[in-house]
């Protein structure tokens, strides 16, 4: 059994499963601060509010960015490392342009007035969007590691999965950044 | 295929093995204390649960000290509570300290991550035949993220103003605002602290036991082959990473309104005369996030119960589990319900009459999977060659207690009567008997019967016979007559009754339930003695399979190593219950099928 290896059949591999439950699981945490957000819109004192410009131009990157990282997953599979590494990077990049438009969006939704304390909506928008870039916070870490890896001369190791996991859990805070946004944006 | 995905097969195929060719390598701290082990691991959970369930317990005693006669004093209490105790008199303010932390460490540190932390971390890898967890190092971090949990708790029993005092499902705005009591001081941050590690180490654990069960099991364990305690297992972990996910969103809105000064749970609100700022919340709105992890929660606490005791119940009476498939539909359809009946805790909010309705309708379908559960249980032992061994009187006793707290749900899950016996001590007796006793019943059942694999050494049989006995006519004699306080209308979380009128009648009866609940507590002490004596000093286990079981955990070596079978992994060939099949007592799920077998 030199070259030939039994893949177990219809079998993800289980730390990509472990991925997909935690995604329910996040999933879960965000539904039940939008349902929340729902029930308390219904309720008296709702003050409604605009979405700053800044979260639109957050929208842009990620989205980009979830392009490049997808593309730097394809290379990585066929072998072609420098086009790997130059899109992986370009993600990071992307990522971490991500945050500096959610800071400025907060920064002028809290000019405008619509602080932490101002009203139950706007603290509801601080918190949503805030533990949203907490999960974005998570995902950049994960690429500052595999960016050092891809950069790293050292590195033997040439397992698609880590690049696969990355791949999916960045796809999926973009999605739920889309979710967000139209959530936010649709029920004011 | 491309050599990446060569090298990810190989490594995966590889993973148990390599474990299996380490562990000798292992040292004291990676053996005892940061091990990978799911034994071990499955070993700090029970343990940890077992110091916390006699605090819990211990804190139930006492409170029920004050209920005995609220106006008797003991001067040793004083000595040992400083000024909790003034005088020798339990303050108000610990009462409420001490039923806050009885429910939240019964039903999250002991029920949750007592139960199964220890079972689903020694269970799942040995009946599914594999070596080790899908992901040893999630699992480790699952311990020691409920260890700091367990700290910070611990620690908030030692602040000044006390431990949170606002009841265990934290209701705002006693929870939100710091001057409303000495227990919503720091005391509460530290809960929010401790739950936020909890569930990350439950979620943690969760993750483990889903990918373990679905990916990992050997050649042959098709699902439905799998033991029903694994179902159980699968089903908790479902229920699990599904809604303590909602608990941290309550519990994340909840610190913004702590600490600043946000008003998701807050509107209008005096407290000593002052106006708050906090306008434009809702109190309710907590209560919705925190049902909806409380309910679901009641099934992760009673789903290991109920799947350990089937399996308990089936080797016991050397039978075949009785409707398998239905056990695993009823379990799949509690999970469902589960998600849908949470403001049945809710009857008395104002909540829309219509919406109560269907709420009541859900709840009350809850009845059909349960009803089908009993039935699968009555029927296994019915004409069984029933060995009485402490497991199985646990087993039963499990199945006794989830009747008589079942009966009881009936009543309370119809909003007409609710209304009327909501927070009454009919609340109290149906869910200690229901989730709170009958799920100890189970964690007792599994102690017992899977003792002998963990330790390679049996618990003193006698004291275990006593520690059933006691117990069970003891829960019953505790909790009964609590029905027909509640049914007159004594609240629950009162500190004095005896100011009542219409409760002084009960005193004589409050009086005979403490008495029992410390008769009862005793027991527990004798148990935990049995527990810590016989894995030093227990009847060692001479053979592989002591209680004649088919699954696979019995085929490997009686103190297994980290990695669990020293060769091959077994082959499974059958489903877990071939008991009185063909002439044969059992037939292990390992042995290939025989040409003329018979269909089960």
């Amino acid at each position: 059994m030199e070259t030939e290896v039994i893949k177990p059949k219809n079998k993800i591999h289980p730390h990509k499963f472990t991925l997909w439950v935690g995604i329910g699981s996040i999933v879960m945490m965000f539904a039940g601060l939008t349902s929340a957000y729902i029930v308390k819109r219904n309720q008296a004192n709702w003050q409604t509010f605009d979405i700053p410009i800044a979260f639109w131009y957050s929208t842009i990157l990620i989205l980009i960015s979830s392009l490049t990282l997808h593309l730097s997953l394809k290379y990585f599979k066929e072998r072609e490392m420098k086009k790997y590494r130059m899109l992986m990077l370009t993600t990071l990049i992307l990522g971490a342009l991500f945050f500096v438009t959610q800071y400025f969006g907060f920064k002028s939704f809290w000019n405008s007035g619509m602080t932490l304390q101002a009203g139950v909506s706007f603290s509801f928008l601080y918190v949503i969007v805030g533990l949203h870039a907490l999960h974005v916070i998570g995902g950049v870490l994960a690429l500052i590691v595999m960016s050092l890896k891809a950069f790293s001369t050292k590195t033997r190791n040439y397992s698609v999965v880590p690049v696969e996991l990355i791949c999916t859990y960045w796809h999926f805070v973009d999605i739920l950044w889309v979710y967000l946004l139209i959530f936010l944006v649709m029920i004011r | 295929m491309s050599t990446a995905t060569l090298h990810e097969t190989t490594h995966y195929e590889a993973h148990g093995d390599a474990h299996h060719d380490h562990h000798h390598q292992e040292t004291f701290i990676t053996k005892y204390v940061f091990s990978q082990d799911h034994k071990t691991i499955a070993k700090q959970f029970l343990v940890t649960g077992i110091i916390w369930a006699i605090i819990g317990g211990l804190f139930s005693v006492i409170f029920r000290l004050q209920l005995a006669d609220p106006n008797a004093t003991y001067p040793w209490l004083e000595d040992l509570l400083g000024h909790w105790a003034k005088g020798g008199k339990i303050q108000p303010e610990f009462y409420y300290a001490l039923v806050t932390m009885h429910g939240t460490i019964l039903v999250f540190f002991v029920l949750t991550a007592g139960l199964s932390g220890t079972f689903a971390n020694f269970l799942i890898p040995l009946q599914i035949g594999a070596r080790d967890m899908a992901s040893p190092m999630l699992n480790m971090l699952s311990y020691w993220f409920f260890f700091l949990a367990s700290i910070v708790m611990m620690s908030s029993l030692f602040v000044q103003t006390g431990p949170a005092s606002g009841g265990w499902t934290i209701y705002p705005p006693l929870s939100a605002l710091g001057e409303a009591s000495s227990g919503s001081k720091i005391g509460m941050d530290l809960w929010l602290v401790s739950m936020a590690l909890f569930i990350v180490s439950s979620l943690l654990g969760g993750l483990n036991y889903i990918t373990t069960i679905l990916n990992m099991r050997t050649k042959g364990m098709s699902m439905t082959r799998m033991p029903l305690t694994i179902w159980a297992l699968f089903f908790t972990a479902v229920l699990g990473v599904l809604s303590f996910p909602v608990l941290l969103s309550g519990a994340i809105l909840l610190l913004f309104d702590r600490n600043l000064g946000t008003s998701f749970f807050l509107s209008d609100i005096v407290v000593a005369g002052k106006i708050l700022p906090n306008e434009g919340g809702s109190a309710i709105l907590f209560q919705h996030l925190f049902w909806f992890l409380g309910h679901p929660e009641v099934y992760i606490i009673l789903l290991p119960a109920m799947g350990m005791s089937s399996e308990i119940l089936s080797v016991n009476s050397r039978k075949p589990i009785f409707g398998y498939m239905a056990m695993v539909g009823s379990l799949f359809a509690i999970t469902i319900l589960a998600f849908l009946v949470w403001a049945h805790h809710m009857f008395v909010t104002g909540l829309n009459p219509f919406l109560g309705s269907v709420f009541v309708l859900l709840t009350l379908l809850i009845a059909v999977p349960s009803a089908i559960k009993v039935f699968n249980w009555l029927t296994t032992l019915w004409k069984g060659s029933i060995r009485f061994t402490p497991g199985m009187l646990f087993a039963i006793g499990f199945v006794s207690l989830f009747i008589s707290g079942g009966l009881t749900g009936i009543f309370l899950g119809n909003s007409a009567l609710d209304i009327h016996l909501h927070d009454t001590y009919f609340v109290i007796a149906h869910f200690h008997i229901v989730m709170g006793v009958a799920s100890f019943f189970g964690m007792f059942a599994g102690v017992y019967h899977w003792y002998p694999k963990m330790f390679g050494r049996y618990l003193n049989n006698t004291l275990a016979y006593i520690h059933f006995w006691v117990t069970i006519i003891g829960a019953y004699l505790i909790f009964w007559p609590m029905h027909y306080e509640g049914l007159a209308g004594m609240p629950r979380r009162y500190y004095d009754f005896s100011n009542w009128e219409s409760f002084k009648m009960f005193g004589g009866l409050n009086q005979f339930i403490s008495i029992i609940a410390l008769v009862v507590f005793a027991v527990q002490i004798l148990f935990v003695i049995n527990f810590f004596y016989s894995i030093w000093k227990g009847r060692k286990v001479t053979t592989q399979n002591p209680w004649e079981a088919n699954t696979l955990e019995w085929t490997t070596p009686i103190r297994p190593e980290h990695g669990n079978w020293p060769g091959e992994l077994p082959e499974v060939h059958r489903w877990p219950y071939d008991y009185a099949k063909d002439g044969k007592d059992f037939i292990p799920q390992d042995v290939p099928v025989g040409a003329d077998e018979s269909k089960h």
